[in-house]
């Protein structure tokens, strides 16, 4: 498995986010990670990332624990695109892409030519070749997303974590972004798991969805997570409420 | 050629022309051939080449590392901090080395070793070394507690802050030949440097010049911020500890020597940035110490031509160069 986690408990200061929670990502899936604002999304991607320890219980990314993992063994592991916007004048969206390659490459940095050739390829990937040359502080939020997705591919990991990739980004291009991922992950055979607030994405265009249910973690194929109530729940007591029949959200 | 070689070549040439008219400039005005026989051995009037040689040279040698220094710190705090108005003395390094030679003014005199005027001025120095390292080291200390970069920054500018109402405390006090030795230091002087210290300076910031070097990795890889570099395998702490070294060896070494010279520091990677139109450090570290060395060559030359301190110079220069930098309003950082 890409991603597995052991009795993970998380906590965001005192207030504990997930208890032991166990649960298991393949490699080439997308899978969408819902829940509720304040619910633990972030502190979890984090916790995968290496970049804050859970409280309890191991990470293991591709069969081996996080911990063990020394920093640029974890960088070749695990790629994660924040939701910080970076937005550097003067800086080349192909240099960006090309820190990625920052795990293999020398003391100074020298990209070889096969680096340039990933570099390349990450931006095709991503449809974004024709931007190379082009400084991020003149591009569109959506734009820079791919941006930050294509360094990800350059940094070559089995495993890539998104904080809420469409955040910013309007109706078609949210689309276009999860389209991006699923091809992604089943083409490169990457587990990809993202964070994300849209419903309809994660229930149509996502081969497994992941819901946190404070202190539980529930881990379903889309499908099954349809019928299974748990979106239900999330609507507990709101105006509005999930129609599993439409997979819709109405009025109640 | 590429743009980048061709502005690099430039700025040697340039770097070469203004290094040759500090020679020739000064209370007594000497020809460049005379400058050019009096480096090379060539006939020389023996009084010219003593000019030349003794102290001339020393002092725009001090410029060169001096001006190197503080825009390569200037450099690495700014990428580090991802701000734009940060520079050399932006975690109190300044304020730290004013209250060592504040305290070394005041207590000197107490101490009797007052009446040398060499081991003062020696004296000054050290305590301003003293006074910038123990300041950075509070700041390392709490950085390794930390994780918030801009906490650090913040609480950096408050320490320093507070340093300098200290060592205005003891200005107050300080009797009157105390305050004015102590007041002049402020204002920078690069001809306090003479052989035997510059061959104390020039290791010590060279060592300064190593490890900004060995940080160009890092610091491009901090152009994304802490959290993306941590997740591209950089160790941020151990970077934050390099960076904050070079900082205290470069910046606190030319404060030392010079005084607290303004601006270069903050305004010079800026200029870098827009005459090289790159984020690159691989560029912006050797170019910003370039752009650093041309620039306080020129402000010594105007500096020497009006006969004022050089802090006055290097703020009149700097502070164009970060205005237009801010009103240009473009994104820096993210």
């Amino acid at each position: 498995m890409s991603i597995s986690l052991r009795h993970i408990t998380l906590a965001y200061g005192r207030r504990t986010l997930l208890e032991e929670v166990c649960a298991e990502f393949a490699p080439r899936s997308l899978t969408a990670l819902i829940g509720r604002n304040g619910t633990g999304k972030s502190t979890l991607l984090r916790a995968i990332a290496g970049l804050n320890p859970a409280a309890k219980g191991d990470v293991c990314l591709c069969g081996r624990p996080l911990a063990e993992l020394a920093p640029q063994q974890r960088a070749a592991t695990v790629s994660f695109v924040t939701t910080e916007r970076v937005r550097i004048a003067n800086l080349a969206c192909e240099d960006v892409v090309a820190l990625g390659r920052a795990p293999y490459t020398n003391w100074i940095g020298r990209l070889r030519e096969e680096d340039r050739q990933i570099v390349h390829r990450a931006l095709e990937q991503v449809g974004m070749g024709a931007f190379a040359r082009k400084t991020m502080d003149r591009m569109s939020d959506g734009e820079c997303q791919r941006v930050m997705i294509a360094r990800a591919l350059a940094q070559d990991t089995p495993v890539i974590l998104l904080d809420e990739p469409t955040a910013f980004l309007d109706l078609p291009n949210r689309y276009e972004l999860a389209i991006l991922l699923r091809r992604l992950a089943h083409e490169e055979r990457k587990c990809i798991l993202f964070s994300t607030h849209d419903l309809d994405i994660a229930l149509s265009l996502c081969d497994a969805v992941a819901l946190i249910d404070t202190p539980q973690l529930h881990l379903l194929p889309a499908d099954e997570m349809v019928r299974s109530g748990w979106i239900e729940r999330l609507f507990a007591g709101e105006n509005a409420c999930f129609d599993a029949a439409t997979r819709t959200v109405r009025l109640r | 050629m590429s743009r980048t070689a061709l502005i690099f070549s430039l700025l040697t040439l340039l770097l070469a022309v203004l290094f040759v008219a500090d020679l020739a400039v000064g209370s007594v005005a000497i020809a460049p051939a005379e400058v050019w026989n009096a480096l090379t051995g060539g006939a020389c009037d023996p009084a010219t080449r003593d000019i030349i040689l003794k102290i001339r040279l020393l002092k725009a040698i001090t410029a060169l590392a001096a001006g190197a220094a503080l825009a390569a710190s200037g450099l690495e705090m700014q990428t580090l901090f991802r701000n734009p108005l940060a520079g050399p003395y932006v975690l109190g390094v300044s304020s730290g080395a004013s209250l060592g030679v504040a305290l070394f003014l005041l207590g000197a005199p107490l101490l009797g070793i007052g009446g040398s005027s060499f081991l003062q001025s020696l004296g000054i120095v050290g305590a301003a070394w003293l006074g910038a390292a123990l300041v950075l080291a509070a700041i390392l200390a709490i950085s390794r507690r930390i994780k918030d970069i801009m906490v650090i920054l913040i609480l950096g500018m408050m320490f320093g802050s507070g340093v300098s109402a200290i060592v205005e405390i003891l200005q107050y006090l300080s009797d009157e030949a105390a305050l004015k030795t102590f007041v002049i230091w402020t204002m920078g002087s690069l001809g306090e440097v003479t052989g035997d210290r510059l061959t104390l300076m020039l290791p010590v910031l060279l060592a300064g010049f190593v490890l900004a070097v060995a940080v160009i990795k890092p610091l491009n890889l901090l152009l994304l911020g802490e959290n993306y570099a941590r997740t591209m395998g950089l160790n941020v702490q151990r970077t934050r500890l390099r960076i904050f070294l070079s900082t205290v060896l470069l910046a606190g070494t030319v404060t030392a020597f010079c005084g607290p010279v303004g601006f270069i520091g903050l305004a010079v990677p800026h200029l870098a940035r827009m005459i090289f139109a790159s984020a690159d450090h691989r560029i912006l570290v050797p170019g910003s110490m370039m752009a650093g060395a041309a620039l306080l060559l020129v402000c010594d030359l105007v500096s020497k031509s009006l006969a004022l301190p050089i802090n006055t110079i290097t703020a009149l220069m700097g502070i164009p160069v970060v205005i237009y930098v801010v009103t240009r309003n473009r994104n820096l950082f993210r």
